[in-house]
């Protein structure tokens, strides 16, 4: 019994510490990137292209993870491009989380109109192919980091809107709702203080599970052209970049494939970790 | 006799379904008086429950309806209030405990909040005062060692505990009447007797109205001072409770005390009423407990029987009432 409370424990300190080590190191890398980057992520080189990183034949210790078609050094936009990636899945998955709650607790609680207007909205809006809308968004507006914000946010809230509905639906015929409103507690109070506080779960796992989503729907914009505009470096940007040459130089997809491999898991780390921190249940041992 | 705290006059709720209108409770009418128990009995489906949520105005809209009648508390009408003002009588003047103790609180905050947050809504004080008016409510409700229980959480507590609990926050504005929905029906029979027990307790020091909603006569004889019968929708026959058990002059009221087990006497099979009470939505034309009724008359089938008064405040809705 105790050796398994311990084993809990040991556990809980893993999956907390490798994600924020990890997460740590990236928006450090992302904000001093100018300090650390050995080369201007942009300047190209053609002598140097194509180079291996530096542990296979031909590889240059100052190109350390080789360079990509034009000779840019893939280390440099690794770095530069965390800036992009990283701002981008944040601010995405603040609005689209946000947004999805509002909506999602207000279409299960009040039921009724309410619930089926919004309902149709989110089918409609899960309907609805993303791209389609990036790209005509890129068209109106130009591309940019703004417009690939939007484009991605735009129809992104409706999966949370779901969920979270579907989450208030069973919490809220719950005793203490019905508890709540005894004592006088207004509908706003209910949806904020009593109903809020139990979505959190959830919404934290699909928050965290997103972040892949993002980063890839960035890298699918970018690959059209609707993304973030060359030559600023993103993940994304870098993966699709590498797609040709995959059987030649690897090297190119595989480093912001990692990077992107490293966030995902890191944010699906922390969210198990969240959510067991918010378990009351859990939080005695 | 005591000041009467709540008057309800002839109360009709009514549900609407694709099959059509649910009477769920078709002229009701009881009082209640300050520092008295008003029990309501009756079977699973007879209306006690939408009585008592009628009351609070918390019926589940927009299906239910309260089509008619008057909910006097304290010489206000509840039917004619805002919701806003509605509300603010919630929890202040009425509170109302709920059959479930495993669910009636919220999960993710300490009790101590919660208590705390029903103080809010009604009282603009200090922090210190307030957690004064919520350790006062845990002592009122006997849990031991209030100050130590702030913090902790509802999992962490036995279900009479959490009962207990809802009490307090039932109680923790000092409300006027407080409806009990079958609070003890998820207790185990000790902790049953220790809870009614309690209230006796608390309304004996806070003079606070009670209706007692439950299917269980035990209790009844136990904790209220008066009763209602009711079925299927209207209550049947209202009388002390000393006077009910002794001298029962509705039918059902008679089936009922005799369905319950006792061990005074050795019956070789315990009694049960034939029969199923009738669907809410197609009513029989006269009384409507006619179908299961043992002594029916030709007349029962056809008129529905009048309030028959008897003396002391026992009244009876029968024909064969004398």
């Amino acid at each position: 019994m105790n050796r398994s409370i311990r084993r809990v424990r040991a556990n809980i300190q893993m999956t907390f510490m490798i994600p924020v080590i990890v997460l740590t190191l990236l928006i450090f890398a992302a904000i001093f990137a100018p300090l650390l980057a050995p080369h201007p992520p942009t300047k190209t080189s053609l002598p140097n292209r194509l180079l291996p990183p530096f542990f296979m034949e031909g590889g240059k210790t100052n190109y350390f993870l080789g360079t990509d078609l034009l000779g840019r050094d893939i280390l440099s936009r690794v770095l530069y491009g965390a800036r992009v990636s990283l701002s981008v899945s944040v601010l995405v998955i603040l609005i689209t989380s946000s947004l999805g709650t509002i909506l999602g607790i207000i279409s299960g609680y009040l039921g009724g109109r309410t619930d089926t207007v919004l309902m149709r909205v989110t089918d409609i809006s899960l309907a609805f192919p993303g791209i389609l809308i990036a790209l005509l968004l890129a068209v109106v507006l130009g591309p940019s980091f703004k417009t690939v914000v939007l484009a991605i946010s735009i129809l992104g809230w409706a999966p949370y809107a779901r969920l979270i509905r579907g989450e208030v639906l069973k919490i809220r015929e719950e005793a203490f709702i019905a508890q709540a409103r005894i004592i006088g507690s207004s509908s706003l109070r209910i949806m904020m203080r009593h109903i809020f506080p139990n979505v959190i779960n959830p919404l934290i796992v699909i928050a965290t599970m997103n972040v892949g989503l993002v980063i890839l729907m960035e890298s699918a914009l970018s690959y059209l052209g609707a993304g973030i505009p060359p030559p600023t470096p993103s993940w994304g940007g870098m993966v699709s970049d590498g797609r040709n040459l995959i059987d030649r130089a690897w090297w190119i997809s595989f480093f912001p494939g990692l990077a992107i491999g490293l966030v995902v898991l890191s944010g699906n780390f922390l969210g198990d970790w969240i959510r067991d921190k918010l378990d009351p249940r859990l939080r005695q041992l | 006799m005591n000041k009467i705290i709540l008057q309800v006059e002839n109360l009709r709720t009514s549900f609407f379904t694709r099959q059509g209108e649910v009477k769920a409770v078709d002229g009701v009418s009881f009082y209640v008086c300050e520092g008295e128990t008003f029990g309501i009995v009756g079977e699973s489906g007879c209306g006690k429950s939408v009585t008592g949520l009628s009351i609070l105005r918390l019926l589940p809209e927009p299906a239910g309806r309260i089509v008619g009648g008057k909910i006097v508390l304290n010489g206000t009408n509840l039917l004619e209030l805002t919701q806003k003002e509605m509300r603010a009588y919630r929890g202040k003047m009425i509170s109302m405990i709920l059959q479930d103790p495993m669910s009636s609180l919220n999960p993710v905050y300490p009790i101590g909040d919660q208590i705390a947050e029903a103080v809010r809504l009604h009282q603009k004080l200090s922090d210190e005062k307030v957690e004064q008016e919520v350790i006062q409510a845990l002592r009122l409700l006997k849990i031991p060692s209030p100050e130590m229980l702030l913090r902790t959480y509802p999992f962490q507590l036995s279900g009479g505990m959490r009962q207990r609990v809802v009490g307090a926050i039932a109680m923790s504005c000092h409300p006027r009447l407080l409806i009990a929905d079958e609070p003890t029906t998820a207790l185990d029979a000790t902790i049953q007797a220790q809870y009614i027990a309690l209230f006796k307790e608390v309304q004996k020091t806070t003079h606070v109205a009670i209706i007692f909603i439950t299917h269980d006569f035990g209790v009844v004889a136990n904790i209220c001072h008066r009763v209602g019968v009711m079925y299927a929708g209207k209550i049947v026959e209202t009388a002390s409770t000393k006077e009910l058990f002794n001298n029962p002059k509705h039918p059902y009221t008679t089936a009922l005390i005799n369905s319950v087990p006792r061990l005074d006497r050795k019956d070789a099979r315990l009694y049960s009423i034939e029969g199923q009470p009738p669907s809410m939505l197609d009513l029989p034309p006269g009384c409507r407990f006619f179908p299961r009724c043992p002594s029916a008359l030709k007349i029962c089938g056809e008129k529905e029987p009048p309030e028959v008064k008897l003396s002391d405040g026992h009244s009876v809705f029968c024909w064969q009432a004398k």
